[in-house]
């Protein structure tokens, strides 16, 4: 009985215990929940935004979508750079069960190189297994033809096609046009974010000018992707806008004449409209196919290209500085006339050399015995170099460099083609500037004739050509016809753009020039009279030999004994029809050494190809 | 002895009877509902969590009617006989940790399953009441508050399955199985200042175990908690990413099966110990109080069936049952909400999982067996 209600006690004691611990539980679990409840307050309510961010950026991503390259065209809708699809075999990782298998089988029907595998199997490793891996470029079309008929035997192996620029043309025209190629890493830091995506970029010529309009407006695509950065929808979509095509001044059959006509020998061409400054061909030769520099030449071809001696990388028509030689003489002839130190009537006798006072060097001519009594018509027409010493003697150099610089000898034309040379017009300045050195007067002989200090590209020459021929209106040469956007609708034409005019004194003096030019074409003792004969249009010209070597006093040129590089240059430039000029061309034919039977019968077909319709 | 108390309990209940059978079953109503609307719930999220996979929600409804017919047949044995019964079911958990130690299978790096042939069991399941229920048993047989030798052999008895489960090892479950043998001792009314002395005694305890009993990746995993930015890709990962589902779940949430962390892959095990980032992602901090409510509600119902219960070892037995259930919430939402280290706890009753679930719905057996099965004091 004690025992009982001492048990009986301990039983009430127990349970007072017992249930003021339960209560204690409760209040602890209460707690507990409340430091849940304000943990979730502070993720939900107040870090809520920080956490909307970071959950967005987990889902969310922005795609770029590169815009397709404007084409290039010649004047007349000649297609010269377009975008061609280009197949690639791909591999998704993810829906392939067995790789080894499938690139067995894929071997068996189409040869695919070790290296590509190597190449396969090293992003096999680094790559997510829902992406798909490149296994072999640039399929032909027998492949995939092949590939295509065998696809459902290889699940998760695609054939993609990729636009990628192509040059119908191959080499014609590749130094006005240039190439695009891979951008590189040095292109990337300096390329904006409308490049995102985009692979290629202008390397160099028309590619390279109007990059900006060619290239487009890069598009983008919001797509919501899961943990795996797989794509599962599409949130936004903001298409690409193509590139502008362009229209290049450039006519595919005045361009193929100017190539055709240098063949296999070194040289350039510039064919420029005096009317519109509209440049209607540009060669150089020789060129080269661009279309492998597109995805990365070879090393080895490409140093074939870069080692030639003949340069073909070398863009001759914008680059080239070459001694203007004889093609000097119209201009330096107008400014003795314009300047008034000669007329036509002035007649200079030539004995074959001129000397200066007191210095008995003597400063030959090309005809070793003279040419007689010459006036200005004559000394054009058979290139008579004392007259223009002595013309060039009179004038002084500041004279001959104050007009000569009128017509932008020694600056750039502005032609829309990267890399274009400046030439040299030289003057006191200059030469006391670059050389450090006074002017002396034999300098002056010598800037006379086109030779000494005097370098100018091809382009400036055909440019200084048609501004004689328009007497003396400017207009900025360029390749850049007009742009159409990508819709595909009219034509934006660019303007002609006239950078000055050369300031007449009298127009006589330069109808007497263009007369003078005429006769070196159109008469028995021109020196270009070969290109004359049976011309259905009449053209005014000048022929000039520049000379590469320095041959000493009294020494004869003797072409048998000079290697080929030293031979002299042979020019022409010229303009027609005489009467209404509507081309202007300068040709030079490096070491051609004869500018009336080399570099003249070249601008002829040029002209032909231009200004005789078929 | 037992078989006539047995038929009294029939009795007993017989003569409660008005017909009809599921008045006849001891079911303790007030709890079943709670557990029925959290389990409905549960198979709510998990459908979204699964990415509506429906043989995912099909199967844990299997699950959930087998740990629900597993519950009420529990609920049918009265106290006393469960208190017989304890130390062979206490016995037998402990042979099988051992067996499982000896021949368990390998999963995820650790030894946790035996096979028996048909099906393969986990044996540290059994311990979260087996656990329980033997310190409640012990310390039943002795007048309250028990002496200090007597806590300290039911410490001893604690360890044993704790160390054996630590060493599968499970940090999650002997975490369980230990805050299940210990809430015991605190309710049989042991002297605050014993408990503060043990506090202190884990405290010193910690470093011990930090250098000498913790795995790398458990030691991976608490470090990380403490720094998850240090490994946002690793270990990291899970952390950051459910902070991610929660926080931007915001007040309302972003609305069933519209969760973009949970939807998209970004929330790891998002179906079972993340689930709670997939349901707060989608139904806000509104949800969470509804189902924090839901769970409050359970906790204060097996409160009061502990409060009410009339046998020293069903009450003790009762109270730890419920704290322990409190105790999966807690680390559970602790865990995934970034305040404690990761722990593989399932949230109960909406995790997928069968195992855990038809271990709690045994607790929650044992819970409506003390609660139907008491005796008017008056009779």
């Amino acid at each position: 009985m004690q025992h009982s209600q001492v048990k009986l006690k301990d039983h009430i004691r127990e349970t007072r215990l017992f249930n003021s611990r339960v209560i204690i539980a409760g209040v602890v679990v209460v707690l507990l929940l409340g430091v849940l409840i304000a943990r979730m307050v502070y993720l939900q309510v107040l870090s809520h935004d920080h956490y909307t961010t970071l959950s967005q950026n987990n889902r969310v991503s922005i795609i770029s979508v590169p815009p397709p390259r404007g084409l290039i065209f010649d004047r007349n809708g000649n297609v010269l750079a377009e975008n061609l699809p280009s197949f690639t075999l791909e591999l998704i990782p993810e829906k392939i069960k067995d790789v080894d298998a499938t690139l067995a089988g894929l071997q068996d029907v189409i040869e695919i190189s070790e290296s590509n595998i190597k190449r396969f199997r090293k992003a096999l490793k680094r790559n997510r297994a829902f992406k798909s891996i490149p296994l072999k470029f640039r399929l032909d079309e027998t492949e995939v033809a092949r590939l295509s008929v065998r696809q459902h035997q290889f699940p998760g192996v695609d054939i993609k096609a990729e636009l990628m620029r192509h040059y119908p043309y191959a080499s014609l025209g590749v130094h006005a046009l240039g190439y695009v190629g891979r951008i590189n890493e040095k292109e990337i830091k300096e390329l904006d974010t409308n490049y995102v995506g985009t692979t290629h970029i202008g390397k160099t010529g028309i590619e390279r000018y109007y990059e900006d309009e060619l290239h487009g407006t890069v598009g983008y695509r919001k797509i919501e992707s899961n943990a795996r950065g797989r794509v599962l929808r599409v949130l936004e979509d903001q298409p690409p806008v193509p590139g502008q095509n362009i229209y290049l001044t450039l006519d595919v059959k005045v361009q193929a004449a100017a190539e055709g006509a240098l063949e296999n020998r070194r040289g350039a061409v510039v064919a420029i409209d005096p009317r519109t400054g509209e440049v209607l061909a540009l060669a150089s030769m020789p060129g080269f196919d661009p279309n492998p520099f597109v995805n990365g030449i070879e090393y080895k071809a490409y140093r074939e290209l870069a080692d030639s001696t003949d340069r073909p990388l070398f863009n001759r028509a914008v680059k080239g500085r070459y001694p203007p030689g004889s093609t000097m003489k119209p201009f330096v002839g107008l400014a003795g006339m314009e300047y008034d130190v000669v007329h036509g009537g002035t007649k200079i006798a030539c004995k074959g050399w001129f000397q200066l006072k007191n210095d008995d060097h003597k400063y030959r001519d090309w005809k070793r015995t003279g040419h007689g009594d010459m006036t200005l018509l004559g000394a054009i027409r058979e290139s008579c170099d004392v007259y223009f010493y002595d013309l060039a003697l009179e004038l002084g150099i500041d004279r001959i460099y104050a007009f000569n610089k009128q017509f932008d000898f020694g600056m750039r034309s502005g032609i829309d083609i990267p890399g274009e040379t400046s030439g040299i017009l030289p003057s006191r300045q200059w030469k006391r500037k670059v050389k450090h050195l006074a002017w002396y007067p034999g300098e002056t002989l010598i800037t006379g004739i086109g030779q000494g200090f005097n370098v100018a590209s091809p382009i400036q020459l055909a440019y200084a050509t048609a501004t004689l021929s328009t007497y003396g209106l400017k207009i900025r040469p360029h390749l850049g016809y007009a742009v159409q956007n990508s819709e595909g609708e009219e034509l934006q034409y660019f303007e002609p753009e006239i950078l000055g005019l050369v300031p007449i004194i009298k127009k006589n003096n330069w109808d007497y020039m263009h007369h003078s030019m005429k006769r070196v074409v159109h008469s028995p003792r021109g020196t270009a009279r070969k290109i004359g004969i049976n011309s259905p249009y009449k053209m005014a010209g000048k022929t000039g030999t520049a000379q590469v070597y320095g041959i000493k006093q009294d020494e004869k040129y003797d072409k048998e004994g000079l290697e080929d590089h030293l031979r002299d240059h042979a020019l022409f430039v010229s303009f027609a029809p005489f009467d209404d000029p509507q081309i202007a061309v300068a040709v030079i034919v490096e070491n051609g050494e004869s500018g009336g039977s080399v570099a003249a019968p070249i601008a002829r077909k040029v002209m032909d190809a231009h200004l005789v319709r078929p | 002895m037992a078989r006539s108390r047995l038929s009294a309990g029939l009795e007993n209940t017989n003569q409660k009877q008005n017909g009809g059978f599921l008045s006849d079953l001891h079911i303790d109503w007030p709890l079943m509902t709670g557990l029925i609307a959290l389990s409905i719930f549960g198979l709510v999220v998990l459908y979204s969590a699964s990415g509506e996979n429906w043989t995912t929600v099909s199967r844990q409804m299997i699950w959930m009617s087998i740990a629900f017919l597993v519950m009420i047949f529990v609920a049918q044995i009265p106290p006393h006989h469960i208190q017989f019964w304890t130390p062979w079911v206490f016995g037998f958990g402990v042979l099988l940790l051992v067996a499982v130690l000896l021949f368990g299978e390998v999963g995820k790096g650790a030894q946790r399953w035996l096979n028996l042939g048909l099906f393969r069991v986990q044996p540290s399941e059994i311990m979260k009441f087996a656990c329980p229920m033997m310190v409640a048993w012990y310390m039943a047989e002795k007048s309250l508050p028990p002496s200090t030798s007597r806590i300290l052999i039911a410490l001893i008895i604690l360890a044993i399955p704790v160390a054996l489960i630590a060493k599968q090892p499970d940090l999650g479950t002997s975490i369980l199985v230990a805050s299940a043998g210990i809430f015991v001792l605190l309710f049989t009314g042991i002297s605050w200042f014993l408990i503060g002395g043990f506090g202190v005694l884990l405290a010193a305890a910690a470093p011990v175990v930090w250098f000498y009993y913790m795995h790398d990746y458990q030691r991976q995993r608490v470090l990380t908690f403490l720094n998850p930015e240090s490994d946002p890709l690793g270990s990291g990962y899970h952390i950051i990413q459910s902070k991610i589902a929660i926080g931007s779940g915001g007040l309302y949430g972003k609305g069933w099966l519209n969760g973009t962390q949970s939807q998209l892959d970004f929330l790891p095990e998002r179906s079972t110990d993340f689930i709670f980032a997939v349901f707060s992602e989608e139904f806000g901090l509104v949800g969470v109080l509804v189902l924090l409510s839901l769970y409050l509600y359970i906790v204060v119902r097996g409160l009061i069936i502990a409060y009410e219960a009339q046998s020293t070892f069903a009450r003790l037995l009762a109270g730890s049952l419920v704290l322990t259930f409190m105790v999966y919430i807690v680390v559970n939402i602790g865990m995934v909400s970034g305040l404690l280290p990761v722990v593989g706890v399932p949230l109960p009753l909406v995790s997928y999982g069968g195992t855990s679930m038809v271990t709690l719905m045994i607790a929650f057996g044992m819970l409506m067996s003390i609660q139907t099965h008491r005796k008017l004091l008056t009779s």
